[in-house]
Formats: structure tokens, sequence, C-alpha cells
């Protein structure tokens, strides 16, 4: 290993590079698709996937993947069955969960816990071991949206025209289940449970008014993803300042420069 | 629930519902549902909010499943749709033209042939959200006809058009239906300015109360139950046009030649707000008072 990962603020920029560059194009579908309240949901249970896999002893990155999916999955089913508003269901879960993953892990007597880390993320601790998780399942996750991303898209216009037109709906959306839960669980070390949906929505966001295609806006908001993670976490040297809501704001502040009159595009 | 059609039988049937029933939330949104729509032919479902349309509309393109009865399409059968009006949030940048090969790859001069058929080549580089109602509606048109289709199935095809749009919009249908020999089928709420173009209507509210050529229909008197008495349109004065009718359609009188606009108001208004009478008779007697 190279000395420049020993160096515990090279290892956080490179692994809040890594997911902010897997957030943004994952992000612009949680936008497009009006899910920021779904991601935020989903990533709520996270907690209760730490918790399980604390109890059944797995690796805690797979235990976030299975709950958060099995999550997802759930409110699906619940979200066709139509018998609560879905913003109401979303708060229910959202809400449900995260308490419950929280008591799950008050019982768990005599563990070791960092709650604190786990909520707001402890970059800043991240091992090389965490790094290769990160840019593994990083790539695995990119390569899995590009597979899917023309069908994703045609769902995101209209679902049942894509259906109509012979698009595996059902399968296009339950990838992009598994890829929120994939993202959720690399990114929760990062910015933590309470903060991701930002690093999906916000980056994307800022990125809207500098694209003219869906590729585009995809490309723009990992750069602002992995602009805002560099400017976060160098504000969090410079002023002593937590991560990951230093890389949260430091997003913010892009997408306020973002919606600021710009001239030279803004022609429609 | 779907099998070919015997390639002999009903020549030219594209799609034919026999008995179809569909259910959902607990009850039958859609029964004993007859009805074909043949090549080059216009059908056009009407009835009020709830009735039906959609789902069956649904139904016919495989989007539901049939609950009773059966759906017999044409081997080979290709369905072009246009949904009511799409939601494409405001933050997704897409043009026209990538909207037209969302789902269908095209070349570009493909896209444009086919946005010229419908009056819009212009606007292929236009980002959707910012199209009028009727330009959308021919961009969604074009787009289905990109797939080259054999039907067409148009649901609330002039939903957000203004006034003037709708009678071209309905004009552009029946030139595609010529042009390419097509079957189309429609649905719509709005029973003037569509049974013009039509040649047959199927009145629905959860089951096929009447049809017919449309001028027949408008004299039924499940149409009429459905719609009320001063619901009636004028049709062409041309027997050639009522082909087959299940209703007595001798009833063809005091029509103009193709009243477009015939309509239960006796006045529609602009986009002022001002009333226009559609009865000139009635208007020159308002003038007269307004006048005097």
């Amino acid at each position: 290993m190279g000395t420049m990962l020993d160096d515990f603020f090279v290892r956080a920029v490179l692994a809040g590079i890594g997911v902010a560059a897997v957030a943004g194009p994952l992000g612009c579908f949680i936008v497009w698709r009006r899910m920021a309240y779904f991601g935020d949901t989903i990533s709520h249970s996270a907690l209760l996937g730490v918790a399980c896999g604390l109890v059944m002893g797995v690796d805690l990155g797979w235990g976030v993947v299975a709950v958060t999916l099995a999550v997802a999955l759930l409110l699906l089913g619940l979200q066709h069955s139509r018998r609560l508003a879905t913003d109401t269901l979303l708060g229910i879960l959202s809400h449900a969960a995260l308490s419950l993953g929280l008591v799950v892990i008050s019982l768990l007597a005599g563990v070791q816990f960092d709650l604190m880390g786990y909520l707001f993320g402890d970059v800043l601790a991240v091992s090389v071991g965490d790094l290769g998780w990160i840019y593994g399942g990083g790539a695995v996750v990119l390569g899995l949206l590009a597979w899917i991303w023309r069908d994703l898209l045609a769902l995101t216009i209209d679902e049942e025209l894509a259906e109509a037109e012979g698009v595996p709906v059902m399968r296009t959306r339950l990838a992009f289940m598994l890829l929120i839960a994939l993202v959720i669980a690399l990114a929760m070390k990062i910015v933590g449970i309470l903060l991701i949906t930002s690093l999906l929505i916000i980056p994307a966001a800022a990125a809207r008014r500098l694209a003219r295609t869906p590729e585009q806006m995809a490309l723009a908001a990992a750069a602002a993803g992995v602009l805002a993670a560099i400017l976060g976490l160098a504000g969090s040297m410079q002023f002593d300042t937590p991560a990951g809501p230093s890389v949260v704001i430091a997003a913010a502040g892009l997408f306020a420069v973002s919606m600021l009159p710009k001239p030279r595009y803004g022609g429609r | 629930m779907s099998e070919p059609l015997p390639a002999a039988f009903e020549g030219d049937t594209l799609v034919a519902a026999k008995g179809l029933g569909v259910r959902g939330d607990g009850r039958w949104l859609v029964h004993d549902i007859d009805l074909d729509v043949r090549r080059g032919e216009i059908v056009t479902v009407i009835g009020p909010n709830g009735g039906g349309k959609t789902t069956l509309a649904r139904a016919l393109l495989g989007l539901v499943p049939a609950a009773a009865g059966r759906i017999e399409r044409a081997a080979g059968l290709r369905i072009g749709y246009v949904p009511q009006r799409l939601q494409i949030d405001r933050t997704l940048p897409l043009s026209v033209g990538r909207l037209m090969t969302a789902t269908h790859r095209a070349s570009a001069d493909e896209v444009t042939a086919a946005l010229a058929e419908t009056g819009v080549a212009a606007l292929c580089d236009r980002p959707v959200q910012a199209l009028s109602g009727g330009e959308f509606q021919r961009v969604m048109l074009a787009r289905a006809l990109l797939r080259r289709p054999d039907l067409l199935v148009l649901d609330e095809p002039v939903q957000g058009v203004d006034f003037g749009g709708e009678a071209m919009l309905y004009q552009l249908i029946a030139d595609l239906r010529d042009r390419r020999h097509l079957g189309i089928l429609m649905v719509s709420h709005d029973l003037h300015v569509v049974m013009a173009a039509t040649d047959r209507v199927i009145c629905l509210n959860a089951h096929v109360c009447c049809t017919g050529a449309p001028q027949a229909v408008t004299r039924d008197p499940e149409y009429l139950k459905l719609f009320g008495p001063h619901a009636h349109i004028h049709g062409h004065a041309d027997a050639d046009d009522v082909g087959d009718v299940d209703v007595d359609a001798n009833v063809l009188g005091e029509a103009p030649a193709y009243a477009l606009y015939a309509h239960h108001h006796d006045h529609h208004h602009e986009v002022d707000g001002s009333v226009i009478h559609d009865d000139p008779e009635q208007a020159a007697r308002e003038d007269g008072h307004n006048a005097g």
C-alpha cells in the first residue's frame, strides 16, 4: 500500500469521491422520479440493517443491503395495494424502521457501538478495506446502472407507456431498488444514514441547469458530488467541523450557486 | 388472454374483444364488452368519467389482464399508444428527439420524418416541458407512428389542446388513418367534435350502452339517458357513411354537411371569456338586441 493511503484524510477524501461519483447519477433518477422521501425512508431502515448484521454476525454492509432492499420491496407492495397515500406510508415506514433500529441496537448489551457514527457518518475512520468496498461496490453499481439506463429512463418518462412498448417494468424497478440499497450501504460510512439522501439529491439538483440531456445531468451530478466531498472534507479539516454534515453543506452551497441567474445557459 | 386471430376469418380486423371484463378495486370496471377495430376505421369510445374508457384501452393494450372474456389481436399486430398527458418532471432534461426514441431506436431521419408527418418537425430539439398541449400531442402521435403501427390507441388525444387546435388535431388523426391505412381506437369524454371524425362510436358506461355510426348513436335512447337529450350532434347527411348500426339510423334530417362544432351548449367561449353563439340566428337576435 502506498504511503498516501496511510493518511486518514486522504482515505476520507478518496472515500467521499468514490461515493459521490456513484450517488450523483443514481440520485438523478431519484429526483426525476420524485422519490426523495422514498430514498429517505429506505436509508432510515439502514440502521435496522446494521442491527441485524450485528445480531446475526454477518458483514454489516450486507445486513444493510438486505434490510433496505426488504423495506423497499415492502414499500412497493404496500404502494400497490393503495390503502394509504404514499407519503403517509413513507412517513410510517421511515420512522418505524429508524426507531426499530435504535431499539434493537439498545438491546444488544455489551456491543461496542458508535451510534453517532452510523447516524451522521464517520468518514475520517475509513479504512483501506472500506475503500475497497466503496470502489468495488461503486463500480458494480455504475455498471448495473449503465445496463438498465435506457429502460429506467423509459420508466421515468412514463411507466405505462414503457410497459405498453415492451420495457420490462417490474425487473427494471427491482434493479433500481437494488442499486439504491447498495448505494446506501456504501454511503453510510461517509455521511451517515440520516444524511444519505442529501448526497443523492443535492448534487443532482445542482446539476440540473448545466445539462441538456439526461446523461449530461448524471455526469454533472457526479462531478458536483465529488466537488462537494472535496470542499466539505477540506472545510471540516480547516474548521474542525463534523465531516459528513460539512460535505452536505458544501453540496447545498453548490446547489445555491447553480440557482444564481446564468444568462449564458438561461435560454430555452 | 391474447390469441392471434385466424387469418382467413374477419380479414382486416386488427383487435377484437369478446365478452371482455376487467376487475379492479373489487368490482367490474368494464364487463361484457364486444368490440372490434378494423384497418382503416376510427372507433371512438365515449362515456362518462369513471365509465371504464381508459380501462378498456389498457386492456386492449395488454396492460391489465382480462378477468372475463378474451382479446384477440391480429398476428404480428403493432400498436402505437398515446396515453393521457405524461407527467414528466421538470428536472429531467429531455428533448423531443430523445423522447421519440426512448424505447424504439430510430435514425435521426426517421425521427424527423415522423415529426414532419404530424407537423412538428421544428420541435425536435425543444425540451418536452416547453411544449404546448397541442404540440405535445402531435409529438406523441409522431412517436407512435415511429413504431410503424397497424393500430393507434389514443387516450383523450385533445386533452390540454385549445379549442381551435382540437379540430386540427382530429383532422390530422383522420388524415393519418387515410394515408397509412391504420385502425384507430380513440378514447374521449368529448362528445361534440370527436364524433364528426369517427366511423363508429361506442358509448361506454361499464358496459357498451350503444354502438353505431355517430349520427345514429346520438339518437339512441341509451345515449340520451347517459348524456341528456340535448347532447345530439349533426352528422354528415351522407347515407353511405352510416355503415352497420344496431339501432335505428333513419334520422339524418336537418343536419348541415359537416357541423364539426355541433354541441349541446348553444354557445362557446372566446379565450377572454366572451360568449359566442353557435346558432347564427340567435347571435343575430342578440346583435339586434344590442344594437337596438
